[in-house]
């Protein structure tokens, strides 16, 4: 049947021209095209690839972050607390110098008052007794005015010595 | 939304157009029947004219699908084209306008070593008592209807892919732009879609070769659905277009058919004394893979062709305008599903060219 009898102008023709197309094509187009498209999707899938390695370097940050920071906060809260413990200190020590500091002053104080106390005693009995003296003297010097006495007296300490 | 009711009444509506049609459509063959029985009493000479007066639907359908030594453009209007004959005595080339008169009736052709007469769109030589003479057998490689409509399509691909070809070149690493943003998906369909799951890890070899296939077949087709001058020829619903590619495809195919591949067809795994039957089926099945290939596609493309021509021809048939409106709705009908078979026939032909390439190539594993 004509319709399904093949004839040999088309044939040659059909097979010289698809012949051509597929290495013009091949050449021209399927190559840069295929390789583009190719490349285009390597880039593409490597470029994803970097950005969920950024992600996780980016969490891997933020961890490392959020743990610096919590560091510091604890060394913050560290620091204040020995800041505190070490003012008590200071503070506590203070005081008992301090008070030591006072107690010595008022032990020297009374023993310096005491001190005083004895001088001024001695004074006052040394005065007493200077005193003593010269009321003594007066004393005497009136006695010995008169003569008779003077006599009498000597007569009674001589007595006193024969008797010792 | 739901369109179902719509839908529901436009099955209804095609229901009846459909239940319309089929009444037509035997009457067709009536007609068909009625027509063939009679065309070959009917006169060589007196059948331009009988044609004008009684229309035969058969005789202007094969008319359309088949080729031609000239492009008809409209009325009596139309595009010679070269006719290359290759004669015992040499190399024949002129015009095939020399071949008609003004009435597009054959006229012989007094060439440089014969003459020659175009009957039923062969070239054949005429004695000098102006019969044909069956002695002088004639090559004809003349740049027919459909070499030339090749030739278009050929360019038009040429033309298209080297131009997009050339913009992936200017952007590099960017986002598909304009024309190659609509081809891109196609490239990549059938490298992911055909290539890849049918072939293996060694499609890259047989890319171009798929791709060719593919968009040579699917503009061929596409430009088959145009009615007008540039398209209008039946390229890929002739079977020497279709042999040829099917031809490329069995010598691709048993080129790269591995040691497995061989062994599979002689040495297959069976009782010994099945083993000559076997061979003969195995080799029937090497030429009966790429013969499917060619049937098909010829038999799908000359199928959609010749009922859109029967659609159009009943309004002739009937003689009324009446019919017209009927006739369009089913044109259109059938030309969008010829759009669809354009496209789903240049896949199968190259996912089937795939399967083969990849059964040839593929390692063994059992």
């Amino acid at each position: 049947m004509e319709l399904v009898t093949p004839s040999i102008g088309l044939v040659f023709w059909t097979l010289v021209s698809f012949l051509i197309l597929l290495v013009i094509l091949k050449k021209l187009a399927w190559k840069p095209m295929l390789g583009a498209i190719h490349e285009r999707e390597r880039s593409i899938e490597d470029a994803l690839n970097k950005a969920e390695l950024a992600k996780q370097e980016m969490a891997r940050l933020s961890n490392e972050n959020e743990a610096l920071l919590k560091q510091a906060k604890a060394e913050r809260d560290a620091i204040l607390k020995e800041a505190k413990e070490i003012k008590d200190q200071i503070v506590n020590e203070a005081k008992t110098q301090a008070q030591t500091e006072g107690a010595k002053l008022i032990e020297k104080a009374k023993l310096e008052i005491n001190n005083q106390k004895i001088a001024a005693l001695d004074e006052v009995k040394n005065q007493v007794a200077s005193l003593s003296l010269e009321i003594a003297e007066k004393i005497m010097r009136q006695q010995f005015n008169d003569k008779q006495k003077q006599e009498q007296l000597v007569g009674e300490l001589l007595k006193d010595v024969k008797l010792s | 939304m739901d369109f179902s009711h719509i839908l529901n009444y436009k099955n209804f509506g095609l229901k009846a157009l459909f239940a319309l049609f089929l009444a037509f459509l035997s009457f067709n063959a009536y007609s068909n029947q009625e027509n063939a029985t009679i065309e070959p009493a009917g006169a060589e000479a007196g059948h331009h004219a009988a044609a004008e007066e009684k229309f035969d639907p058969t005789v202007t359908i094969l008319e359309h699908i088949s080729d031609a030594h000239s492009w008809h453009l409209w009325g009596h209007t139309s595009l010679p084209l070269p006719v290359i004959l290759y004669t015992p005595q040499g190399l024949e080339i002129f015009s095939s306008a020399n071949l008609m008169d003004e009435h597009h009736a054959p006229k012989p052709y007094a060439g440089k070593y014969y003459t020659y007469v175009n009957e039923h769109e062969h070239i054949k030589v005429l004695k000098a008592d102006g019969t044909v003479d069956e002695s002088v057998s004639i090559l004809d490689f003349s740049i027919t209807k459909n070499v030339a409509a090749m030739f278009i399509s050929v360019i038009l691909i040429l033309v298209i892919f080297i131009s997009v070809a050339g913009s992936y070149k200017k952007r590099v690493g960017k986002a598909p732009k304009g024309l190659q943003s609509w081809l891109e998906p196609l490239i990549v369909f059938v490298r992911d879609d055909i290539a890849r799951p049918n072939i293996g890890y060694k499609y890259e070899k047989f890319m171009p070769l798929l791709l060719t296939i593919f968009f040579f077949i699917w503009f061929n087709n596409l430009l088959g659905l145009v009615p007008i001058f540039p398209g209008s020829a039946n390229v890929t619903g002739n079977i020497a277009v279709t042999m040829v590619l099917a031809f490329i495809v069995l010598v691709v195919v048993n080129i790269n058919g591995n040691k497995y591949y061989w062994a599979h067809i002689f040495k297959p795994d069976v009782p010994f004394w099945l083993l000559p039957i076997m061979w003969v089926v195995e080799v029937i099945g090497v030429f009966s893979k790429p013969f499917a290939l060619m049937v098909r596609l010829f038999a799908n493309i000359t199928a959609g062709h010749i009922i859109v021509l029967s659609l159009i021809s009943l309004i002739f048939i009937f003689k009324t305008l009446a019919i017209a409106p009927v006739s369009v709705a089913f044109v259109l009908f059938m030309d969008v599903l010829e759009l669809l078979v354009a496209f789903l026939q240049a896949f199968i032909f190259t996912m089937l060219t795939a399967l083969f390439i990849g059964t040839a190539v593929e390692e063994h594993h059992h």
